[in-house]
């Protein structure tokens, strides 16, 4: 075996970091490695050290550069850090790019079969090279084994360096390839090899993997798949989707749990998916379920919400529950496909021709997306509309460690206001659309009810309480009011607020949500290391509850920090609370990648370095 | 346009179905449609076929678009659910509330706007899918709403009222419906009560995805010379391929026909249809042949109608999802919910 040097040497020391620094991977998509990368994540937190994965990928099938990044964290930092300690840079594609990311001190791990020039490293680095190519070209004859088994030589390879005991790798092989011994005794020893050769010719580098116990009992799961078991205990029983990255894995885990959770022992489905022609068919299947009594939703990314756009009014017109899923990618229009914001927060909330708004649940984490996966059922049957659950690829695609599921065995489904045949039969008045509660929320009837009371005529055309059309202004006036009633009854059951007190009394405040929770509560911990205190307040959905405004009146000034370009739930606070623009600071974050906790603490406190001094003069 | 309910005057007299309804308890409120208008007809016809079936009025669920045709549920069946939906997308929203119930009778009624244009892809799909439904197509050939545009059915070469000529090739929905898959398949003329009525009927009682092209002229804006869609363009072009009589499941079996002349089909329901066949060699049990049939006399500018298909053992969407007997929107929360215990073994997977 021919083996080439090693062109950098231990040229950057440092001291030793234990259960805390940045993994990147750099690889060419289709090429197996996100098994690998997956396995990497999983033994660290098999070690009990909590770890953030993200996946950073292109719109392709195969041949286009792809990054797992692996922030191994004992602190829970969950959100991106920015910066790499260790880059795996197998794509020679990026190769420039990735080498350029390294902190100072860090460390190059690579394949070097093929001697590179001295001008392709850097002098601040350690540089790791292992012959990946030519260990694997000896031992295997395929090349797609040659391939494949490339990946776990350098999982090997990695666990010595940083102290992985390669036991646990072999746990999770044994789990992933259950039954298929002669795959379980091959990927051993690929493993294996990977690991002698840096007994042999490396040494474990400074940073490193230590046992710890801060996992504790929580999963690693994607907010997609959190979010279709949501479905499945919030009773969903129609699903009708078109396949959008990033939700359609969503729909895929829908109907996993289904099929292992909903089937009677006879095959029989308590459930019924429809891939349908497109995001207009999906969300119009959802709109007839919902309409007949069934609980149904669909999922899709912001080119499907302004396709569905039309249903939507009609749901918020008609009053008929629904419930839609959007993960949100980067736009507009087809955008960055793969790559995270949130920037449909505008364009949901109020979508459709006219007046019209729609309640929103904005989860932080998959344990969320659970959670609100099952609420909206609750809620949009209760309201009788549209209520959008809204993920992001950030947290829809990616595995986050989060608490685990949990359940109340009392819980009932809430079927909202339905009027029954004995109603029906003992006389009570039905009125589609009348307000007998005062909250706004009519009542409704299944049809098939009772032969001849509680049938109707649905229409998006204006009707009077009883249903029947209508052009009279006053009417129609009258029920557009009873809608901006149930609007506010919406706030009350939109989930509060999560509020996190600063140290000391502070007139700073910050308002954020979703994805951007695990890095700006880590920003906000950096921040207060700066003497830096700032009152902050997570926002879980629209309507805002009342919390939300008493938050910005009782602070002279509240960041907004979120991953859009324009600052969309600043404008709905602005527009929703009539707050004081000026008063709300905008801070954004909208490359496509997920905000860091560097990004916030730098930004927010450039700002209130600014203050100070100005303070000064 | 208002809101007219009938007046509800009581007629002692008036015949009665198995179950005690009356016509009267399958009407709906008054027609807003100009007089005269074929689409009127044709709620007529739902009416008498719905009466003749002795269905239970509130069991069926009537679904339609945007249109003309659109605005017919509100005209039958007062006592069942109606859902006047978007324009071109009733067949989602039809899959979706069968989904949901698939005990009730699912009536959809559009028009060749709502269908041909903007929901020509609603269209196809719903019909691929092999949702259990009728799907009715008030076909006038005219966009009447708007006063009189070209609608995709319109033939190539036709008229409008304008005297402006249709240059586009028209649609065939029975052709496309037939290519697409619909197992029972038939056309119709709204002028044509003898041959409508039944064929609802067993369009109605039909398991599967039924579809009826009904040519229903417009007094207003399609009923010129010219037009193909005339109420004398389609009488002289009328060239029916038999004559159907639906007789349902508990009923006794009577045929008038002479043998050979009669096709007795039984459907999944028990119902049996006994076609009088006009057209000597047309078989309607084969799908080919009903398109070569349809094309041939299409090219000679005769309007064929008739039963065109129909697959008696045909399935429905609910067969090929293989959903469970109850309704979706009956199972409750312990049929729906799996548990803590369940979560807790998904959690211990995910660690």
């Amino acid at each position: 075996m021919s083996v080439a040097m090693n062109p950098g040497t231990a040229k950057a020391s440092g001291p030793v970091v234990i259960n805390d620094f940045v993994v990147k991977f750099a690889n060419v998509n289709g090429s197996g490695s996100a098994s690998a990368n997956g396995m990497f994540a999983k033994s660290i937190l098999r070690c009990g050290v909590p770890v953030a994965a993200r996946n950073i990928f292109p719109s392709n099938i195969q041949g286009l550069p792809t990054w797992f990044e692996v922030r191994i964290t004992e602190a829970g930092h969950l959100g991106r850090r920015g910066g790499v300690d260790l880059m795996v840079a197998m794509n020679p594609q990026t190769w420039d790019k990735d080498v350029a990311e390294i902190e100072p001190g860090g460390f190059l791990f690579y394949d070097c079969t093929k001697p590179l020039p001295p001008s392709k490293f850097r002098d601040d680095i350690t540089v790791l090279g292992v012959p990946l190519t030519a260990m694997c070209n000896e031992r295997y004859q395929l090349p797609r084994e040659r391939q494949l088994f490339k990946n776990i030589v350098y999982l090997g390879s990695l666990a010595a360096l940083l102290g992985i005991d390669p036991k646990v790798i072999e746990t999770i092989l044994t789990e992933q390839f259950a039954g298929r011994q002669k795959l379980i005794d091959a990927n051993f020893e690929a493993l294996h090899m990977g690991v002698s050769y840096v007994h042999e010719h490396l040494s474990p580098i400074r940073l490193q993997v230590r046992k710890a116990d801060k996992v504790g009992d929580r999963i690693y799961v994607e907010g997609n798949a959190a979010a279709a078991l949501g479905a499945v205990y919030g009773g969903a029983t129609v699903c009708a989707w078109y396949p959008i990255t990033p939700s359609t894995s969503l729909a895929e885990a829908f109907t996993g749990y289904c099929e292992d959770l909903r089937t009677d022992p006879d095959g029989k489905a308590r459930y019924a998916i429809v891939q349908a022609e497109d995001e207009i068919a999906s969300i119009g299947i959802v709109v007839g379920a919902g309409w007949n009594g069934a609980r149904a939703f669909t999922c899709t990314s912001g080119p499907g919400i302004s396709l569905m756009t039309e249903f939507i009014g009609l749901s918020y017109f008609a009053e008929i529950p629904a419930v839609i899923f959007d993960v949100q990618r980067g736009g507009p229009s087809t955008g960055m496909p793969t790559r995270t914001q949130q920037a449909d927060l505008i364009g949901s909330a109020y979508a459709g021709h006219g007046d019209t708004k729609h309640p929103m649940l904005l989860p932080a984490d998959p344990g969320e997306c659970f959670e609100f996966g099952a609420l909206a059922f609750d809620l949009s049957d209760r309201l009788q509309t549209t209520i959008f659950v809204m993920l992001d690829l950030d947290i829809g695609m990616n595995e986050w460690l989060t608490k685990p599921f949990a359940w109340d065995d009392t819980r009932q489904l809430d079927r909202g206001k339905v009027m029954t045949h004995d109603e029906l039969e003992a006389g009570a008045d039905f009125g589609r659309y009348k307000d007998v509660d005062g909250d706004g929320i009519p009542y409704r009837t299944y049809p098939g009810v009772h032969p001849n009371k509680g049938a109707y005529f649905t229409r998006g055309t204006s009707r009077n309480p009883y249903a029947r059309y209508s052009e009279e202004g006053a009417i129609y006036v009258d029920n557009m009011q009873r809608l901006l009633r149930k609007f506010e009854t919406a706030k009350l059951l939109i989930p509060a607020p999560i509020r996190r007190d600063a140290k000391r009394k502070t007139t700073d405040g910050v308002i954020y949500f979703g994805s951007t929770t695990p890095s700006m509560l880590e920003a906000l911990d950096h921040l207060e290391g700066q003497g830096r205190h700032l009152d902050a307040l997570r926002v879980r959905g629209f309507p805002f509850c009342d919390e939300v405004y008493d938050f910005v009146a009782a602070h002279e000034r509240v960041f907004v920090v979120e991953q859009n370009r324009d600052a969309q739930l600043r404008t709905l606070l602005v527009n929703e609370g009539e707050i004081d623009p000026g008063k709300l600071v905008p801070v954004l974050h909208y490359d496509g990648t997920p905000i860091t906790a560097r990004f916030i603490a730098r930004e927010i406190g450039q700002i209130l370095a600014l203050g100070q001094t100005e303070a000064a003069e | 346009m208002t809101y007219i309910l009938k007046p509800q005057l009581h007629h002692p007299n008036l015949p009665t179905n198995a179950r005690g309804f009356t016509r009267r308890d399958y009407e709906g409120s008054v027609s807003t449609l100009c007089a005269g208008c074929g689409h009127d007809s044709i709620s007529s016809a739902i009416i008498q076929a719905a009466f003749e079936l002795d269905l239970p009025p509130h069991q069926i669920a009537k679904l339609s678009g945007i249109g003309c045709s659109s605005k017919t549920p509100d005209y039958f069946m007062g006592a069942s659910h109606g859902f006047n939906t978007v324009h071109g997308r009733m067949p989602s929203v039809l899959t979706g509330a069968n989904l949901a119930n698939k005990d009730l009778i699912y009536l959809g009624v559009s028009g060749d706007g709502d269908s041909a244009s903007i929901g020509l892809g609603q269209f196809a799909h719903a019909v691929r899918r092999g949702v259990n439904m009728l799907y009715i197509v008030e076909n006038n050939g005219v966009y009447g709403l708007t006063k009189g545009q070209f609608s995709a059915t319109s033939d190539k070469g036709s008229k409008s009222k304008k005297g402006v000529v249709n240059h586009d090739s028209g649609i065939d929905l029975v052709g496309m419906a037939l290519q697409l898959g619909a197992t029972y398949v038939g056309r119709s003329f709204s002028g044509d009560k003898d041959q409508l009525i039944p064929l609802i009927k067993a369009g109605l009682a039909h398991k599967g995805a039924a579809f009826i092209d009904v040519i229903s002229p417009c007094v207003q804006f399609n009923n010129h010379v010219g037009s193909t869609k005339s109420f004398d363009y389609v009488r002289e072009h009328n060239e029916a391929v038999n004559r159907l009589d639906m007789i349902p499941a508990r009923s006794p079996i009577h045929v008038d026909y002479a043998p050979g002349e009669t096709v007795m089909v039984t459907q999944h329901d028990g119902s049996v249809l006994s076609l009088h066949k006009l057209a000597e060699l047309y078989d309607p049990s084969d799908r080919g042949q009903a398109l070569g049939f349809l094309g041939s006399r299409q090219a000679k500018g005769e309007i064929v109608t008739g039963l065109l298909y129909v697959d008696p053992e045909a399935g429905d969407l609910h067969d090929a999802l293989d959903t469970v007997a109850t309704p979706l929107n009956e199972l409750d929360g312990a049929a729906l919910v799996p548990g803590s215990k369940a979560l807790a073994a998904i959690n211990a997977g995910l660690r």
